[in-house]
């Protein structure tokens, strides 16, 4: 709730203090004097700063992000449009990324020093490596322009069918994905080696369980923890990726609005936009300290 | 095999490295020169990257280009490292204090934004450009620095040696200084290249959404942008600056991955 507080003075400072003022960008450079000053107090621009700083915040606990400068449209409803974007494509690349660093994690560390493992850790040192909008172009070369599978950007709306719609997120999302899985699968497998050199997996093993059924019956909950870590602090990472992304793909997501507000000096968008990332990360965090407790018993004591 | 990463690595980074200092005395063809007769070339004889839609000499645009992502990424990390180990070392000396509390919870402020968002707001407020970029992705490496300086830090504090500092009479910032920052080189050494190339992917980042460096300064973000609406006839603008930016960061991941071997010996003692 602090961070919260804190971090909602601190985008507003940033955006307070950039240069720019909206009012004469929106009129232009030839706007007489006191056009601007008209439009600056019904923009609620001439109000000093702390009074515009509470409006804004007690605007947004009641869900009111205020107007756009520039679409004079509610931003409640300009975000509500292309959350149905970014989210599902930050979740759908979530999926992937986990899809795929389960398996390669768990298999590297089952052999580890052998030649999979060294084969899956050299796939990811290069996973990390690429740029994911490079990836993305890419991807768009062989998927969308010479094998035609898909298109090569833009977004069916759900209503026009659900399968377009995820189809015209997939290659996004897999460009998305690329980096978290590699970092994921690499956190997967040190923590699985970290739990099978545990004393209690020894003691399994002697009893007779076979390594198959340690791993997955008492190894793989206990690694659980610092996986869950990484997959919540990637979340934040997929909303804020998708920036770029969504300009690669010409996706009409919150990114996008984003790189649009500010170019037209829509302070109170970009403000708005920001503000509900930050939240959302913050609150992602949260979910995942109370996901330790249900992953791990022994912490349940302590939170 | 032990070292194969860091040898690897530390081969690839310094490839890099040398095509950007050579930038500086020659490259191949004047890149301010336009020669549109020349254009969109495949790597040829002459040009042995090929050219660009202007006709410019890729080869030398890339080597200009490591120049500008490798200034970027060491100036950001720069930030991060003066500011970031201060404020880990002075949070660890003052455990539990006001200081260490407000410098922590700072930190954590910081890591809950997402940092390329915060970075564009940056550049896109304050003017897009290097200087920014670099000041938007060094805010984000002072956590990281202050983070592992602290954590660090921490544990040296318990140690004798410290100990028979202090009875010495020795002020928490001296043995800061002349002691823990020593002793806890090797860790910020190993993170200052972790550091380095996330700073070179994301100026690539911020550069490729027009963010960054600015034309005519060369940078693979910009190629990348620029290859875009060409790269259905034209890959080799987005193949080469992409694997650029790919050879840069997998040599320092690699390297910073061999020299965490070399110079953490509980990660050696685990690998033996």
């Amino acid at each position: 709730m602090i961070s919260l507080c804190l971090a909602s003075v601190i985008i507003f400072t940033i955006v307070e203090i950039a240069p720019g003022d909206p009012a004469s960008f929106m009129l232009g450079i030839n706007a007489q004097e006191d056009t601007i000053t008209a439009l600056r107090a019904e923009l609620g621009l001439d109000q000093d700063k702390l009074s515009r700083y509470f409006s804004w915040i007690s605007g947004m606990v009641q869900g009111d992000f205020g107007t756009s400068y520039t679409y004079r449209s509610p931003i409640s409803n300009m975000i509500a449009d292309r959350i149905w974007v970014s989210l599902p494509l930050a979740l759908y690349a979530l999926v992937i990324s986990t899809l795929i660093a389960f398996p390669a994690g768990i298999y590297a560390a089952t052999q580890r020093g052998k030649v999979g493992d060294v084969a899956v850790m050299g796939a990811t040192q290069f996973g990390i490596a690429i740029p994911n909008f490079w990836f993305a172009m890419i991807l768009v070369v062989i998927f969308a322009l010479k094998l035609r599978w898909f298109s090569a950007g833009g977004f069916v709306e759900w209503e026009n069918g659900i399968f377009q719609s995820i189809k015209s997120l997939t290659l996004p999302a897999i460009a998305l994905a690329l980096p978290q899985a590699s970092i994921l699968s690499r956190v997967m497998r040190s923590a699985l080696i970290e739990t099978l050199s545990e004393d209690y997996i020894r003691t399994a093993r002697a009893k007779g369980f076979g390594k198959r059924a340690v791993i997955w019956r008492h190894a793989l909950r206990n690694a659980l923890i610092p996986v869950l870590t990484i997959i919540g602090l990637q979340f934040s990472f997929l909303l804020a990726g998708a920036i770029i992304i969504e300009q690669v793909f010409f996706l009409p997501g919150l990114g996008r609005l984003v790189f649009q507000a500010i170019t037209q000096r829509d302070l109170i968008v970009v403000e708005s936009v920001v503000m509900l990332l930050v939240f959302a990360v913050i609150t992602v965090n949260f979910i995942v300290d109370i996901a330790y407790a249900i992953a791990d018993p022994r912490l349940r004591r302590r939170v | 095999m032990k070292n194969g990463s860091l040898i690897f690595g530390a081969l690839l980074s310094v490839l890099v490295i040398i095509a950007a200092g050579v930038s500086f005395l020659w490259v191949p063809f004047d890149i301010t020169q336009l020669s549109i007769p020349d254009k969109l070339q495949t790597p040829n004889k002459i040009h042995w990257l090929g050219t660009d839609h202007f006709g410019r000499d890729i080869l030398s645009m890339i080597m200009i280009g490591a120049r500008t992502s490798l200034a970027v990424a060491l100036l950001a990390v720069g930030i991060g490292f003066s500011i970031g180990v201060p404020l880990g070392l002075a949070a660890a000396a003052r455990k539990n204090s006001l200081i260490d509390e407000v410098i922590m919870r700072t930190n954590d402020l910081i890591f809950a934004f997402p940092s390329l968002v915060i970075a564009i707001l940056i550049t896109a407020l304050f003017g897009a450009g290097a200087m920014n970029a670099i000041i938007a992705i060094g805010i984000f490496n002072i956590p990281v620095f202050a983070r592992v300086s602290r954590g660090a830090a921490l544990s040296l504090w318990q140690k004798e040696f410290i100990l028979a500092a202090r009875v010495s009479g020795k002020s928490d910032f001296l043995i800061s200084a002349e002691h823990i920052l020593p002793n806890i080189a090797n860790l910020l050494i190993v993170q200052g290249t972790i550091q380095f190339s996330l700073g070179i992917l994301a100026e690539a980042g911020l550069s490729y959404v027009g963010l960054g460096t600015q034309p005519p300064i060369p940078s693979w973000g910009r190629m990348l942008a620029d290859a875009q609406t060409m790269v259905s006839f034209a890959p080799h603008l987005a193949i080469i600056p992409g694997t650029a930016i790919i050879v840069t960061v997998l040599g320092l991941n690699l390297m910073g991955d061999g020299l965490r071997d070399i110079l953490d010996p509980r990660v050696r003692k685990s690998r033996e």
